[in-house]
């Protein structure tokens, strides 16, 4: 990596690293970060001191306070109160209303963004993240550096953040929700959480205020009480929940995304925006992933880019692959090849401050003995060229065909990504032709057979004398036939009248396929029985 | 003029004979079609790594694609065959069956499709696709006027054709021949059957294929019939020869033309 031209502050995770949950238990203890982020409703700027500003939600046909900035709060007004209360007890409020997509959004955004610290991170609605950092601190500068980064950046951006530190993903909720930059070493949760008072714990209303009636007031007081009689009074739920603040037993997180089974990535101590910097970075990033990759004998079928931009926004781009890529040019190739297609390119806006690379699924790779002839080379061969026109048109745009049991001539054949069907194809077994018929089925074939209009036939079961396709009328001057296809009666599925398929040819030498639907006086007759007339359809045409 | 001056003139001789015979450096690779006399007018057949075009008016499209199809299986039955077609052909003219492909004694599992939405990116990834020398052959099928299919980019898909090896067609339905620089072009109609007692319907298909240019040879027009078994082209036994005289008015010039091949 030496001798680029490129602003490198440090690069991540060296590498590249394994994150397996073995590996992950073997580094005791686990250590999760919860982050409480909350926008003020103001976009006002200077004014929002003096007046106090609410977002409300409709609740049981009330409309009640969702969230108050800190000027409503010194008003008096607290979460959940009706909103007429909040009104007379302070006239001159401004009121939002709550919008819980754009508030997802916005924690999904936040999430994407804090995936710069460790590639597991949780959501924790309506608006906490909790981010598993077990073995990530130190490339941060350590804990207390990286809740000091984190709540940072997101205070610049306007969020009112509150964020701890501990073992247990609930003790780290419980302490960020008071305490804010609280980091509790490992078996000091239980000291940590017990002057905090009991709302603290996140349980519901009912269960705090019962608490609070109960002269608890701390989680301390309700720790002291023996576990049975809490049980008894407040559900098994709510002991474990306190125990779990408590530092006894951990919930597990859910997070957003499966970790990625390699990682590599570049930091920028500059922010880059230009194109040739960021096709050199994600060149090396390649040679260091697939290095990575080698020592352990995979390949990568996944490929994710992010780029990580200065102002927080994140773009991941993803490229799949038909067989395991164990060539750095390969990947280059590919996000070269996706890149440039892009209906909407990457916008580096003021410049990207992290770009990762990561194989989100790996297999072994199977070294194969090279025959002596070259179909093994030519199928590797053909399998990249899939991959690299997939990675530009994307992957339903490359197809194969299978052959299906059916003789219904539409359903005949289906049409299958080639990234993933390529050998199935290649050892299909399609139907052997009759030696000596002319081609029985068209070369080609509407996906839709489309109607034609024939005037008149000789006989009611025969085939038409003339018939208009497209607004051409066209002479039938042979015709062979009928060839009789009866639908698949056991799957109901709508329309199954039987065909009688004719295969004509006209006075210039076009060979077509038409076929009537539905048999004369058994199938074609409406409520009284009474024949109706056939509808023909063209569904091919011969070469 | 002394020994390494004459050297060096000698070599740049030889890299200026090299350069102008480099259409001929693949000249012995050809594959006869099967047809007699077209193959004679081809001095052997249709020569691999160049780019062959076959034109068919609109509605004539399963003919050309049948001919096409019968020339992509002459060229490599082995070797797969990469298919890239416009979105809006395939509504114009029917999806290419894999079923009808076999019923033509092709085989259907070499089959790869491109469904590629517009004329740009069919030919981007047809250019691809030629760089990759596994393959067989490499059809390109548009339908209508496809400006971007300029002397340009015949060009390139000429040079990406010569480099690999692989042989591209251009199935041009519903367009009017353009300058290019292919090595031959085509404009492929239905045939009639050959007259035949009316209960024998009909055989084989049956092309009216006429060569409206040849870069080394002259021009001329056929009828030729698939042979779906024996996976060639013939004259039909019984047939009404020819339908029009060959105009066989171009003299064999490739040789005095080698080095200022025009595009036409």
């Amino acid at each position: 990596m030496r001798g680029l031209p490129l602003p490198l502050a440090g690069e991540g995770w060296g590498g590249g690293i394994a994150a397996s949950p073995t590996a992950r238990v073997e580094r005791a203890p686990t250590r999760i970060a919860s982050i409480d982020a909350i926008r003020p409703p103001s976009q006002a700027g200077e004014a929002k001191g003096n007046f106090p500003q609410v977002v409300v939600a409709k609740e049981h046909n009330a409309l009640l306070l969702y969230a108050i900035d800190e000027a409503a709060a010194r008003a008096g007004l607290s979460i959940g109160l009706p909103l007429a209360n909040a009104r007379a007890i302070c006239p001159e409020l401004t009121v939002h209303d709550a919008d819980e997509t754009a508030d997802r959004k916005t924690l999904e955004d936040i999430a994407d963004w804090c995936d710069r610290f460790t590639p597991l991170v949780a959501l924790d609605p309506p608006h906490g993240l909790f981010l598993d950092i077990t073995g990530c601190a130190h490339l941060f500068g350590g804990e207390a550096a990286l809740l000091r980064t984190l709540c940072n950046a997101l205070a610049r951006q306007d969020f009112a953040v509150s964020a701890a530190i501990a073992a247990t993903s609930i003790c780290a909720r419980t302490l960020s929700r008071c305490v804010c930059g609280t980091i509790v070493a490992d078996g000091e949760e239980a000291d940590a959480v017990a002057p905090l008072p009991v709302a603290a714990l996140g349980a519901d209303d009912a269960i705090t205020g019962g608490l609070r009636r109960a002269g608890l007031k701390t989680i301390g007081d309700v720790a002291a009480r023996g576990r049975h009689e809490i049980s008894a009074r407040f559900g098994a739920r709510f002991t474990t929940q306190l125990a779990h603040a408590l530092g006894e037993g951990d919930a597990p997180i859910s997070p957003r995304k499966p970790p990625p089974d390699y990682i590599v990535e570049k930091r920028f101590a500059e922010p880059v925006a230009t194109e040739s910097t960021i096709s050199i970075t994600l060149s090396s990033l390649a040679a260091m992933l697939v290095s990575a990759m080698d020592r352990q004998g995979k390949g990568a079928r996944r490929l994710e880019a992010a780029f990580f931009r200065t102002d927080g926004a994140v773009r991941v781009i993803a490229v799949d692959t038909g067989r395991p890529v164990t060539r750095a040019e390969a990947v280059d190739r590919l996000f070269r090849e996706r890149l440039e297609a892009l209906s909407d390119p990457l916008d580096p806006g003021f410049g990207f401050d992290l770009i990762r690379l990561s194989a989100g699924r790996t297999e072994i790779v199977v070294q194969e003995q090279r025959d002596l002839d070259a179909t093994t080379h030519d199928n590797d061969e053909l399998s990249a060229l899939v991959d690299r026109i997939a990675a530009r048109i994307g992957g339903k745009r490359v197809v194969v065909h299978l052959p299906e049991d059916t003789h219904i001539p539409e359903r005949a054949a289906l049409a299958a990504p080639a990234q993933h069907h390529l050998a199935a194809a290649t050892q299909a077994i399609w139907p052997a032709r009759a030696e000596g018929e002319p081609p029985l089925r068209p070369l080609r074939l509407f996906e839709r057979p489309e109607p034609i209009k024939v005037p008149f036939a000789t006989v009611p079961d025969g085939p038409p004398h003339h018939f208009t396709w497209r607004r051409v009328t066209h002479a039938v001057v042979r015709v062979e036939g009928p060839e009789r296809i009866a639908m698949e009666w056991w799957k109901r599925s709508g329309h199954a009248l039987t065909r009688d398929y004719f295969r004509v040819e006209d006075e210039e030498g076009r060979r077509f396929w038409i076929f009537r639907d539905g048999l004369y006086e058994r199938e074609l007759r409406d409520e009284e029985g009474e024949p109706v007339p056939a509808s023909w359809y063209l569904h091919g045409l011969f070469a | 003029m002394n020994g390494a001056r004459m050297s060096t003139l000698a070599s740049l001789r030889g890299s200026i004979e090299r350069m102008e015979t480099h259409g001929d450096v693949h000249g012995p690779d050809r594959v006869a079609l099967g047809h007699r006399s077209a193959d004679e007018m081809l001095r052997g057949g249709l020569a691999l790594a160049a780019v062959h075009e076959v034109f068919a008016e609109g509605h004539q499209g399963a003919a050309a694609t049948g001919f096409i199809a019968g020339i992509a299986g002459r060229i490599a039955p082995r070797k797969p065959l990469v298919w890239v077609r416009q979105d809006f052909a395939e509504i114009e003219s029917g999806a290419l069956s894999p079923g009808g492909l076999a019923e033509l004694g092709l085989d259907p599992r070499l089959l790869v499709t491109v469904r590629a939405a517009d004329v740009e990116a069919a030919l981007r990834t047809t250019a691809d696709a030629l760089a990759c020398d596994a393959l067989g052959a490499v059809v390109l099928e548009t339908f209508g006027e496809a400006r971007q299919l300029d002397l340009v980019a015949s060009r390139k898909l000429t040079l990406a054709a010569q480099a690999s090896g692989v042989t591209a067609l251009l199935l041009r339905v519903a367009a009017q021949p353009a300058p290019s620089t292919a090595e031959t072009r085509w404009i492929v109609r239905a045939a009639h059957s050959p007259p035949a007692a009316p209960w024998s319907a009909w055989g084989a298909p049956v092309f009216d294929a006429q060569l409206v240019r040849n870069r080394h040879g002259p021009v001329g027009r056929w009828i030729m019939e698939w042979k779906c078994d024996e996976c060639q082209f013939s004259e039909p036994a019984s047939y009404p020869q020819p339908v029009a005289a060959i105009p066989a008015h171009r003299p064999h010039q490739a040789a005095a033309r080698a080095g200022h091949r025009l595009a036409s």
